[in-house]
């Protein structure tokens, strides 16, 4: 994993002590609310319904041991316990005092990491696909780029005040598990003729208008890289909406532009970007970057291993664990292991401090010193040894971390709704607790197989409903809360937006409305093997439509 | 209000007119349009002038006639609208402005770093005291990017040979 030198920590360090100042600052009235704030939200700090919240970065979602503890022990003395794994794969802390952060701060550079850029109206913390460097899917390693991203956007002069927030995901596997179609920006590494490059996807988002991205260019050389991201950068700060914040991401400036011109744009501005205007990245410093990311030194191990057969026929719970939570890996012996922070009935993305040093140690002892955090709000020790699983497992489990149900109905993403967040119209976690607890048998779970439910409280779609295999969004009807349904949407290679099925539904109506489309599902999918979100592009909304509405 | 330059407060002589008819015998400052849809008279006269850009002004539509402006002014009516940076940067970098670019409007002292980095060397502010500024301008000792204000990157310096 990426290391800091000289620079990095002295930056960290800087941004420590103006943050230090800017609070200071505010904290004595020299600066008002109004202004303190985007120098705030380019610091994470966001002012929520409770008190303030911190959000900190985990570039690419990658975290070490030492990194996860001091997560934890942020959690355990300036917070109540615990923190929250964001769909961003970062994590946030939601009663943090102001006149604490910076000590915060400090505690975080002594780690390596840092809150920059976390919020606010700038290029975030770039994310990817969390099996990089182990997937056995993926055709090289995408996180030197993601940490180059981070570098080069890092306190960008030019992109610190946009239309509107920016975000960029990177991939290197044909199956996309970074969500790229729904970023701002989404790079998906290809190799052509023997050279590196990347297809440029930009314009998806989600929000209040669910966009799909699209490809404004198939190969940019990987030299080329950051001057491309310059170019659109540029083309959006200098043509994105400013007149309507719902109206400013950068989807709306391709789709008002329409792609082609979008495209021609930005092709114009790269091309005149003169020779001093280039970045030009050293090749030593690509390669300086790639050589932190360098494989660990895994064993020559066979292919299978006696103890975890052994231990998989001794203990069916780990058997259906195992079959469920672990994902092929790159080098032969060895699997990803998801630990899921879905329990029944839990907090989805929720991790106590103690949790997050079982997790940590885990880590330094059977996995590399490797931990990262999903999108799905999951973390993921990346590299065990098959030999290890159930030693890995039985740990997990004693601490509450080994659900069996990655990818599976209760592996859900959930906003934290109305109960915590000042933006929400309905609460979203007491629904997803409900369905759970519909589904909590694992069993029934592994009958119906992969099935994402993403669940929001409000329109700006925290919660991803729009590419939830089902979507649930809570809206506000006179006082009360009621759920819109979408089926259909999906977030990876074959990203789409979910299709409303009809009328909004009460509260109390949404577990059985889910319940009558998995069952509808199980009776009309061809086999076991075809999988919901396969099923319902087959067949169409209107069986499940019916299944929903038609009895009532 | 106060304009600082080159690290300390400084007078400033211009004059901001609207209009090419408003214009007085000093030193004077157009908005983009005035300044393009006057400039066979503007060429004739013989005193300085120089160009306010607005957010939504194409600055190079000022490479054809940079020697003969005096100062470019480039307007932020909102601090949270970040257009000036990329019109200072193309301004220096692609079209080889090299006099005075002033940031005016709603410039604040934790802007004002980005500001510089990004090729202003002026800043009118009621928001920010001199050594407000030159603090703000002391916050950061290394920079990941290359930009207008002639920094090496630190992807440079990394490997610059000591």
């Amino acid at each position: 994993m990426y290391r800091y030198d000289q620079f990095d920590a002295q930056i960290v360090k800087e941004r420590v002590d103006q943050f230090r100042g800017q609070v200071a600052r505010r904290l004595a009235g020299d600066i008002l609310e109004e202004e303190f704030k985007p120098l705030r939200l380019q610091n994470g700090v966001y002012l929520q319904l409770h008190a303030y919240m911190l959000r900190v970065a985990i570039p690419y979602g990658q975290l070490d041991s030492a990194k996860l503890r001091k997560l934890g022990d942020i959690a355990k003395t300036y917070d109540r316990g615990y923190g929250h794994m964001t769909t961003r794969q970062n994590i946030q802390y939601n009663w943090v005092a102001l006149k604490d952060i910076p000590d915060v701060l400090e505690e975080l550079a002594s780690v390596e990491m840092h809150a920059i850029q976390t919020s606010g109206n700038c290029i975030r913390n770039t994310t990817s696909d969390h099996f990089a460097g182990a997937a056995k899917d993926e055709i090289m390693d995408p996180r030197p780029w993601c940490e180059i991203i981070r570098q080069w956007s890092t306190f960008h002069p030019e992109f610190a005040f946009l239309p509107r927030k920016f975000k960029i995901a990177v991939t290197a596997a044909e199956h996309d598990r970074a969500a790229i179609r729904v970023h701002d920006i989404g790079l998906h590494m290809r190799v052509r003729d023997g050279k590196t490059g990347f297809e440029v996807h930009v314009g998806g988002g989600q929000g209040r208008t669910p966009v799909v991205a699209k490809l404004v260019n198939g190969f940019v050389p990987e030299a080329e890289l950051l001057d491309y991201l310059e170019a659109i950068m540029r083309v959006y700060n200098r043509f994105g909406r400013r007149d309507n914040k719902y109206k400013a991401r950068i989807k709306i400036l391709v789709n008002e532009t329409g792609p082609e011109e979008f495209t021609r744009l930005v092709e114009e501005e790269f091309a005149a970007q003169r020779k001093d205007e280039k970045i030009a990245l050293p090749q030593d410093e690509i390669d300086r970057i790639h050589a932190y990311f360098a494989p660990p030194a895994f064993a020559d191990k066979p292919e299978t291993s006696d103890a975890f057969e052994r231990a998989k026929a001794a203990d069916p719970a780990f058997a259906n664990w195992a079959d469920v939570n672990l994902h092929p890996h790159k080098v032969a012996g060895y699997m990803s292991v998801t630990i899921s922070l879905k329990p029944i009935g839990g907090l989805a993305g929720d991790a106590t401090d103690a949790q997050m040093h079982v997790a940590a140690d885990l880590a330094e002892t059977y996995g590399f010193d490797d931990i990262r955090v999903t999108h799905a709000q999951n973390l993921v020790l990346p590299h065990i040894a098959l030999d290890d699983v159930y030693t890995v497992y039985q740990t997990l489990d004693a601490a509450g971390l080994a659900t069996p149900n990655e990818s599976l109905i209760t592996d859900m993403i959930v906003c934290p709704g109305l109960d915590y967040c000042n933006l929400a119209n309905a609460r979203s976690i007491p629904v997803g607790q409900e369905i759970q607890k519909l589904f909590a048998d694992p069993a029934y779970q592994r009958d119906i197989g992969k099935l994402h439910i993403n669940i929001s409280g409000c329109i700006n779609a925290c919660g991803h409903h729009h590419v939830g295999h089902i979507g649930i969004l809570g809206v506000d009807r006179k006082g009360e809360e009621f759920y819109q349904i979408s089926l259909g949407g999906r977030a990876d290679e074959k990203a789409a937006i979910g299709e409303i099925v009809g009328p909004a539904l009460p509260y109390d109506g949404v577990g059985e409305a889910v319940k009558r489309l998995v069952e509808t599902y199980r009776a009309v999918r061809r086999s076991p093997d075809e999988t919901f979100i396969e099923t319902v592009e087959r067949s169409g909304l209107e069986p499940f439509k019916e299944a929903v509405y038609a009895t009532h | 209000m106060p304009l600082i330059k080159d690290g300390q407060e400084t007078a400033d002589d211009w004059q901001f007119a609207e209009t090419f008819g408003a214009l007085g015998d000093g030193k004077s400052v157009l908005p983009m349009g005035e300044f393009l849809a006057n400039i066979a008279a503007i060429s004739a006269r013989n005193t300085a002038i120089g160009v306010r850009l607005m957010p939504e002004d194409d600055p190079s539509d000022l490479a054809d006639h940079l020697e003969k402006i005096g100062l470019i002014e480039i307007s932020f009516p909102k601090y949270t609208d970040g257009r000036g940076y990329s019109q200072a940067q193309l301004l220096r970098r692609r079209h080889g402005y090299s006099g005075e670019l002033r940031a005016v409007g709603h410039v604040l002292r934790d802007q004002i770093l980005y500001m510089n980095r990004s090729g202003f060397d002026a800043y009118q502010t009621s928001r920010a005291d001199l050594s407000d500024i030159l603090e703000a301008l002391r916050e950061y000792s290394a920079f990941y990017q290359p930009a207008a204000d002639g920094h090496r990157s630190v992807f440079a310096r990394r490997h610059e040979k000591v």
